[in-house]
């Protein structure tokens, strides 16, 4: 088993230094995401802009996979329409649960989570922020939960 | 002169090369590594006595009891009814009437909630329980608040995890009808004065119930001497298979509960305008019930009596005197719960490596311990903490084992850079 495989430097570096970490001004949309195994707690608040997410920013206390996950996804959808982030969700997903599918050139640094399905327990953390992101582009009020 | 040392006293050794053998699952490999396992508060490992105590019942005495005339019914009512006498013997209960064959420890509470405070409690009458409790001990009892109205107190923890004496008194009053607590916290090992704490409780006239989950295992529990009006233990925390405990009731109180559940086995007729319960203990086992469990939780409690339970307590301790110890010497850990009287319960955090992550790097080692809130999320709230790492040790853990969780631990600090 190996934890390098999980603990890549880009998990590590985005989990020291989450990117767009904080509180969001003018935000149109928000959800809150929670992890009851391990007591992850995620909120996100993105600003759309038209169709297109001109900023999204998160906060909140989880373990190292979920917080660089965040960090990532906000990083890779900023800028990106409902479209796009729905295309981007697909392909994460199938690389969080599809043991050996190739990553999608597409994902970008998204790949360094590619260790995380040898990890059944811990796919969850890694996909957490992305069902609270689907939540808040439905605006769906009520707290996501892995649950 | 030599001292004259007397080893009377000494609490016998224990030969844990022994016992490991007695756990077949202890020669597993995790990832490829020996397993190291420091879980058992969550659930122990099953013994070989009780595997094959479960085994020979199956394979030679199971039929339905209580119910048939033919041979295999009356050997599996034996055997059933003998393991209640076992356990009634293990806590020194009066009769086996009062002992009440349970799912687990959640369901001798959940018992106790519905069918004695339910019907008892009015607005303005309190229950008290403290604020180290398990879920299973909080819920029960805000479900019977809400039904009748009754409101829940909280005896505060310190911050080394202890519920103050003081504090317990101060939150009783006449209006306190019931106290529920834990004989040992789950989460932090914290071992709590009960006797003290029920003295105090029943001066005030309240009933009380022991959360006695993680004490059983590692000590010796005598209702009657405690004092005890209610007290809940599970069988998988002490050798013996899931979905099997015990809810130990005072004869006197079980006898004017109503029962919980219908069905068959609870009743003495039953006719389409009165049915009439059966007596104690059978007023509060209706269906069939766990009856290979209670065979597997007799012969759980004769292993412990004859490793000696004392012998297992003071080995315990040793493993946390030397966990505790080693785990104080590093300095990116910090041990959460830190009473003065404590079960081998060592819970913990890492600086800058969130519990989970822990977790995940000590199973690559082969180092199993539980990480999360430990379904005590107060507990957790009042540290401040989103979750911490917990070893805990059993009857067959050794000082090898606190060394691999330590070397274990080091790694982790690697891998975070």
């Amino acid at each position: 088993m190996d934890l390098k495989e999980l603990y890549r430097d880009v998990i590590l570096d985005h989990n020291r230094r989450p990117r767009n970490f904080g509180a969001l001004e003018g935000a149109s949309h928000h959800a809150e995401g929670n992890n009851p195994l391990c007591g992850d707690h995620l909120s996100l608040a993105l600003r759309l802009d038209g169709d297109r997410i001109a900023d999204i920013r998160f906060e909140g206390s989880g373990c190292a996979i979920s917080t660089a996950s965040a960090s990532l996804m906000t990083e890779a959808v900023k800028g990106k329409d409902r479209a796009a982030v729905r295309q981007l969700f697909e392909e994460v997903h199938a690389l969080l649960t599809k043991p050996d599918a190739p990553a999608a050139v597409a994902l970008g640094k998204l790949a360094a989570l590619s260790g995380v399905r040898e990890f059944p327990v811990r796919v969850k953390c890694a996909s957490l922020c992305w069902h609270t992101l689907n939540a808040a582009l439905a605006a769906n009020a009520a707290p996501v939960s892995t649950e | 002169m030599a001292a004259n040392i007397s080893l009377e006293n000494a609490p016998p050794l224990l030969d844990v090369q022994a016992v490991r053998r007695d756990f077949p699952i202890l020669a597993t490999t995790v990832h490829g590594r020996p397993l190291t396992y420091l879980d058992s508060a969550a659930s122990s490992q099953r013994a070989l006595p009780v595997l094959r105590a479960v085994e020979h019942y199956e394979r030679h005495a199971h039929a339905n009891v209580h119910r048939g005339v033919h041979a295999l019914s009356q050997a599996a009512t034996a055997a059933f009814e003998g393991a209640r006498e076992r356990v009634r013997r293990f806590i020194n209960a009066a009769t086996v009437k009062e002992i009440i064959f349970v799912r687990g420890t959640t369901e001798g509470i959940n018992l106790v909630a519905q069918s004695y405070a339910r019907p008892r409690l009015r607005p303005g009458d309190e229950i008290l329980i403290t604020g180290l409790e398990h879920h299973a001990n909080i819920v029960p009892w805000q479900m019977v608040c809400e039904q009748t109205g009754a409101s829940l107190r909280v005896a505060a923890i310190n911050r080394r995890g202890e519920v103050p004496f003081e504090e317990f008194q101060r939150q009783l009053s006449p209006r306190t009808r019931l106290a529920a607590f834990a004989h040992v916290s789950n989460a932090l090992g914290t071992v709590l004065p009960v006797k003290r704490m029920i003295e105090a409780a029943h001066a005030h006239g309240a009933v009380v119930l022991i959360d006695g989950a993680q004490a059983v295992p590692h000590s010796r529990v005598d209702v009657r001497a405690l004092g005890a009006d209610f007290y809940t233990f599970s069988g998988h925390k002490m050798y013996a298979p899931t979905g099997i405990g015990v809810l130990y009731g005072r004869e006197e109180l079980l006898a004017a509960m109503p029962p919980w559940q219908g069905g068959g086995d609870m009743i003495l007729t039953v006719s389409f305008e009165k049915t009439t319960y059966n007596e104690l203990p059978a007023k509060f086992e209706a269906g069939t019930p766990n009856i290979s469990g209670a065979v597997g939780l007799a012969a759980a409690m004769d292993y412990l009596e004859g490793l000696g339970i004392e012998a297992v307590a003071a080995h315990e301790q040793r493993l946390l005197e030397l966990a505790t110890g080693e785990l104080a010497r590093m300095p990116q850990i910090e041990l959460v719960g830190t009473a003065a009287h404590k079960a081998a319960v060592l819970s913990f955090t890492m600086k800058g490596v969130h519990a989970h992550d822990l977790g995940t790097i000590l199973d690559a080692d082969g180092v199993a311990v539980r990480t999360g809130h430990h379904c005590a999320m107060p507990v957790m709230t009042f540290f401040g903490l989103p979750a911490t790492a917990r070893a805990s040790f059993a009857c067959y853990n050794t000082e090898e084992d606190v060394e691999r969780l330590v070397r274990a631990l080091a790694r982790a600090r690697e891998v975070f850079g």
